[in-house]
């Protein structure tokens, strides 16, 4: 059973319960046995969650016992970023602020799951409340990326991919703000997902940017997080924000049937900045859509040299407005210094708060303030409406938009710490596709002479989550993965 | 300069932060990056252009409302069982008002 966990995936296990070849139970123990076991060396997990693991796992077996149908994801491995709610399972946000949080709900994403038979085995490392592109930012301690145990995993979810990639979950659920499911996904080689705005419930995220916050999948096949999403997604009376429109059976998408699809490549994803081995993978995976019957074209992206400074306005505003509640009175941790209630909001938000969660703070009130208001919160909600406006051109054009993942890949533990403009500059491949709430996925595209993960960005329109998988799934069908899994 | 540590000061005070000196002038340092950066804004025309208030406008004006029925929720007991100093049925928090 021990050797097997790596390789699963949600069919082979559903295969393996099925013939009888390995219980729920088994599985869930061999699982946790071995993520706690190599905790040590990937830092993957916060804390891990057997009780609850083997609970769910139990249901399953009994299910299979009394000859009951499965769920979709009946026994699958399961880790889940710590910013996600779960009751009665400590939920940080890695943030020392929420050392002690135990919410009392489930995330819908985390109960449906569950209901699907999924088997949480624990939370997952991440920048603190999701800011951050490394995993640096954690309250807790930094993850390695299991390629290259000296390099960053990507951020701000991190530990989720760490997870995957190493073969401790076979599923995991990330956020997305600006690009944490997808660019870690890219540097540890897995399959990450940014599901349209809207299309996954965010009842339980704990939120940082409410008009950029996603959930979404990580899994090391397209075929694993297409199942996955489907589990997850779909209108959520508990969350206003999430859609209506159907979910289809996004699996039944992955025919390989990808033959006069019109592919466009953005120029202004190929300028300077972009690693020139990452650049050379990219297009390699471009030449492999025209080999696989895609028209590949060229198209304007006119407003990604803006995209940036939106985002970076916006999310931090939209942050500094989220994060008020941390003061003291209802979440666990509160200063013992205050006399005073000012002074008991301020010591806690000081002591317990990290320095890139102040720094956002401090610049969303700011850009928020009488005076600024205009000439940057504004200025940036136009910017976007700009930024938008150039996917819903393009994709007048294309079916989808190919793109890199991150300049750059893995960088080493603590190399790019001291700058926080330049950390925020390698975001902008994903940030121009989060502002306009469209979905992409990353999916690996080989990797560099050191061993380093490349991950390629395909964009779809608005709730057009089947091609984007169907492109994705023949992509790694023909061999586009490359040797990207472990 | 684009802000001053004044300001920062300011802006530290409206979002209830407690900073040190030290976080002063390093976040004062960090935000004239950013600030300066952000002025790339200005080079776009935005005269004729709606600020993005909705992502998804299409959908319908009345979708995100609900019947105005009771549906069961926490007891104080369990939404206060995370609070730093419950009591009574209440947050507690140190003395506002004095007599």
């Amino acid at each position: 059973m021990k050797d097997n966990v790596k390789t699963l995936t949600i069919d082979s296990i559903r295969q393996g319960l099925c013939a009888k070849s390995f219980s729920a139970e088994e599985l869930a123990r061999a699982a946790l046995e071995a993520a706690e076991k190599e905790n040590d060396t990937y830092r993957a997990f916060l804390h891990f969650s057997p009780e609850r693991a083997l609970q769910a796992a139990r249901r399953v077996d009994a299910q299979i016992a009394r000859g009951e149908p499965i769920g979709p994801l009946a026994g699958v491995p399961v880790a889940v970023k710590d910013v996600i709610v779960t009751r009665g399972l400590k939920t940080t946000c890695g943030s020392r602020i929420l050392e002690n949080y135990v919410p009392p709900y489930d995330a819908t994403a985390v109960e449906r799951l569950e209901q699907a038979g999924g088997v949480i085995i624990g939370k997952t490392n991440c920048d603190e409340f999701a800011m951050g592109s490394s995993t640096e930012n954690s309250g807790y301690f930094p993850t390695r990326n299991p390629a290259a145990l000296d390099r960053v995993p990507g951020g701000s979810s991190g530990g989720s991919a760490a997870a995957v990639a190493a073969g401790q979950a076979v599923v995991a659920l990330g956020s997305d703000t600006g690009g944490s499911i997808r660019q870690p996904a890219s540097f540890c080689g897995v399959v990450g997902v940014l599901p349209t705005y809207g299309r996954v419930s965010r009842y339980g995220l704990v939120a940082f940017a409410s008009s950029l916050d996603h959930i979404g999948p990580f899994a090391r096949t397209v075929q694993d997080a297409a199942r996955s999403l489907g589990v997850i997604a779909g209108r959520d009376p508990a969350d206003s924000t999430s859609a209506g429109a159907p979910v289809p059976d996004y699996a039944a998408a992955l025919d390989g049937k990808i033959d006069g699809l019109r592919v466009g490549v953005p120029r202004e994803y190929f300028g300077s900045g972009l690693d020139s081995e990452v650049g050379d993978r990219i297009q390699r995976a471009v030449d492999l859509f025209g080999k696989l019957g895609c028209k590949v074209q060229s198209v304007g992206m006119p407003h990604t040299d803006h995209a940036i400074a939106c985002y970076y306005i916006i999310c931090t505003a939209e942050a500094s407005a989220n994060l008020a509640r941390y003061d003291g009175v209802r979440y666990t941790t509160r200063s013992s210094q205050a006399e005073t209630l000012a002074g008991m909001y301020r010591r806690t938000r000081g002591e317990g708060f990290g320095a890139e969660v102040k720094r956002r703070i401090i610049l969303g009130t700011y850009v928020l303030s009488a005076g600024y208001y205009d000439a940057y919160y504004l200025k940036a909600q136009k910017v976007r409406t700009l930024v938008a406006r150039d996917f819903t051109d393009a994709f007048r054009e294309v079916d989808a938009i190919l793109t890199p993942v991150s300049p750059f890949p893995a960088f080493k533990l603590g190399e790019k710490m001291a700058d926080p403009l330049e950390m925020y500059l390698s975001d902008i491949y994903t940030i121009t596709g989060s502002l306009a709430g469209i979905c992409g996925a990353s999916v690996p595209c080989g990797r560099t002479s050191a061993g380093l993960p490349v991950g390629l960005q395909i964009l779809c329109n608005h709730f057009d989550e089947s091609r984007m998988f169907r492109l994705a799934h023949a992509f790694e069908q023909a061999g586009g993965f490359g040797q990207s899994r472990l | 300069m684009k802000i001053t540590e004044k300001e920062v000061r300011y802006v530290a005070d409206l979002a209830n932060l407690a900073l040190t000196d030290d976080e002063i002038r390093r976040y004062c340092g960090d935000l004239d990056e950013i600030l300066v950066y952000a002025e790339k804004l200005n080079e776009v025309d935005t005269s004729q252009v709606e600020p993005m208030a909705q992502v998804l406008y299409q959908a319908e004006e009345t979708a995100t409302l609900r019947a105005d029925a009771v549906a069961p929720s926490f007891s104080a007991e369990v939404a206060l069982a995370p609070a730093p100093q419950p009591g009574a049925g209440h947050f507690k928090v140190p003395k506002v008002v004095e007599r």
